[in-house]
């Protein structure tokens, strides 16, 4: 691969990076390795790191949840379960629990429109969701997250 | 009765996915096979005479576009890309492709690279798909210990590199344009068109860029030839499309049938019609920048040439079936913000638009006479704005007030 080959796995290199951080997020230090890394500035860096909506550079929770909040997930209800969910954990879209647990988000579709509404959870993806089913996955990923 | 007709799904759930044996045993690679004992001039005419259009959103000649891709520059390097960004709302096509078959997508892409006479290929897939991202890692890790991938592929003179990007949560990304700045490793901005990828792509060289289902296409028109191929479908929209349907019918999912299926066969028979309690209350076709329909459109063939003729689009193959529960005000709005969230605020007319659309949007039910304006602004958007995206929100808003005007008016 050549030098401008090369640039093209910057975005798989902060997935990595950002995969890696228990707090799912790039930290400064993160930023100054990949300038190093790809001989980009700082300013570049930073620009792709801010654009793209997956990559934070702010500290998260453990757990991610990435709410769909596209059209076929809002016209089955994806709203309700939001609220409920800012409700029950006590914070709102975009922000993280004090104790580290948690972050909400709202996320574009996510290809799972076939069984809305849907969400994601880190890497894991769960669909047909419902009030209840969110109760239970909440109280399990607590007890693990312990 | 209406059966499907599987080209792009044809080993699924007949095969392991991860198991390029499996894969073998049903015909993969058989495509790239015949390849290589073509001349590519011969399967240029091949691809150009079956009628295949690009299945990402636009339509476009796919044999054209690889015969500009192949003419453009003689010696210089050249790219394949696959553009499995898949955010348009509603669609879930490729990523059923990928999860359940990536060997067909690596043999479309060889295929392609082939013909063109590229040496190298990327796929860009969103962020987000975390089990096509693993089965396509594999998959090319297999193809490559097998000998499909590499140098001199199956003892020819051909020789193939293909690699994994990942997308980061961008809906303007999947636009092939800034689908090649973000390959680049740079912030998502589209360029300015033309140049085209088939003349200045990845790093200024000559780029056929590709959806998945179309690259999918590619290696049965060669096993199975031309009459085959084109006796599916209609005169203008040759082959099979997989149309994405959801909402509340009784089977929402995937379904992969000839081109001219109508929308009444692929909702009432495949998808099981509308679930108990539940009545159709019009569709939106070609998700966020697509066009609503109504009841009285159900026996629309779903081709490129006859949703043309009543205005509509046939954009990604999704299909999202609204009810009679649906308020389509607020469905109207939802899909405003999506663009107004996914715009890249490059341009004044679709930062202030999208923002301005979304806003007036939530005065519609005390003011219907806006959804005029909402119209005026968004076919000026369509004029100004610098990439697809901000001449976009027109398509919904203006089938919004043919089909649905009375929904304003009845709040
Ligand atoms: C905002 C926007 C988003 C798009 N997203 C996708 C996408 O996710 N996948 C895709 O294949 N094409 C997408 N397209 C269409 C591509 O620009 C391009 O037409 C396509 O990749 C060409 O491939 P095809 O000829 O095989 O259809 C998008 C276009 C726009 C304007
Ligand atoms: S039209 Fe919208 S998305 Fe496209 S460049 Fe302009 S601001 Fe960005
Ligand atoms: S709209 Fe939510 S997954 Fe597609």
């Amino acid at each position: 691969m050549n030098e401008k080959e090369n640039q093209s796995e910057l975005l798989n290199h902060l997935h990595e990076l950002q995969n890696s951080h228990p707090q799912q997020y790039i930290t400064e230090e993160a930023l100054n390795q990949t300038t190093q890394k790809f001989g980009l500035t700082k300013a570049e860096v930073y620009g792709v790191v801010s654009y793209y909506s997956m990559f934070s550079l702010k500290p998260r929770g453990k757990y991610i949840i990435r709410i769909c909040q596209s059209p076929v997930c809002h016209l089955m209800g994806s709203q309700s379960l939001t609220e409920f969910l800012k409700q029950k954990l006590g914070v709102a879209v975009g922000e993280t629990t004090n104790d580290g647990i948690f972050t909400i988000e709202h996320t574009e579709c996510l290809g799972q429109c076939g069984k809305a509404p849907s969400m994601m959870v880190n890497k894991d993806v769960f669909t047909e969701l419902s009030i209840d089913k969110l109760e239970t996955l909440i109280e399990k990923l607590k007890t693990e997250a312990k | 009765m209406i059966q499907e007709t599987k080209i792009g799904l044809a080993r699924l759930g007949k095969i392991d996915p991860e198991n390029i044996n499996d894969a073998i045993a049903l015909g993969a690679y058989d495509g790239l096979k015949i390849a290589l004992s073509l001349n590519p001039d011969e399967i240029l005419v091949r691809y150009e005479s079956s009628g295949l259009r690009g299945r990402g959103g636009a339509g476009f000649p796919t044999g054209l576009k690889q015969k500009f891709t192949s003419q453009s520059c003689a010696e210089c390097q050249k790219y394949v890309v696959c553009n499995a960004d898949e955010g348009e709302p509603g669609t879930f096509k490729d990523r059923t492709i990928m999860q359940n078959d990536p060997h067909l997508l690596i043999e479309g892409m060889l295929i392609a690279a082939y013909t063109i006479g590229a040496s190298k290929g990327f796929i860009y897939i969103r962020g987000e798909y975390n089990l096509s991202i693993h089965r396509i890692r594999k998959a090319i890790a297999d193809a490559s210990s097998n000998g499909f991938l590499g140098s001199n592929i199956l003892g020819s003179d051909f020789s193939f590199e293909l690699e994994l990007r990942l997308g980061a949560g961008s809906y303007l990304c999947g636009e092939e344009l800034t689908l090649l700045e973000s390959l680049e490793g740079k912030r998502g901005y589209p360029r300015i068109k033309p140049p085209f990828p088939a003349e200045k792509g990845l790093w200024g060289n000559p780029t056929l860029i590709n959806n998945v289902e179309t690259f999918v296409q590619l290696p049965a028109i060669l096993i199975n030839g031309l009459d085959w191929y084109t006796a599916l479908g209609t005169s203008e929209s040759k082959g099979t499309k997989i149309f994405t349907i959801s909402g509340r019918v009784n089977r929402p999912g995937f379904y992969e049938v000839e081109m001219g299926t109508t929308l009444r066969q692929l909702i009432e028979v495949l998808a099981g019609g509308m679930k108990d309690g539940y009545s159709f209350a019009g569709a939106l076709l070609g998700g966020a920048a697509g066009t609503f329909v109504d009841a009285s459109l159900l026996d629309t063939p779903m081709a490129y040439e006859t949703l043309k003729a009543i205005g509509a689009t046939m954009g990604s193959g999704a299909i999202i079936v609204l009810d009679n529960t649906t308020d389509k005000i607020d469905f109207l709005q939802n899909i405003l913000e999506f663009f107004k969230h996914e715009s890249c605020g490059k341009c004044v007319p679709c930062r202030i638009g999208t923002t301005l659309l979304s806003e007036m949007a939530s005065q519609l039910k005390t003011n219907p006479e806006i959804l005029q304006k909402m119209i005026d602004e968004a076919s000026y958007m369509a004029r100004t704005s610098l990439c697809p995206l901000g001449q976009s929100p027109v398509l919904p808003l203006k089938s919004f007030e043919r089909y649905f005007a009375t929904a304003i008016t009845n709040v």
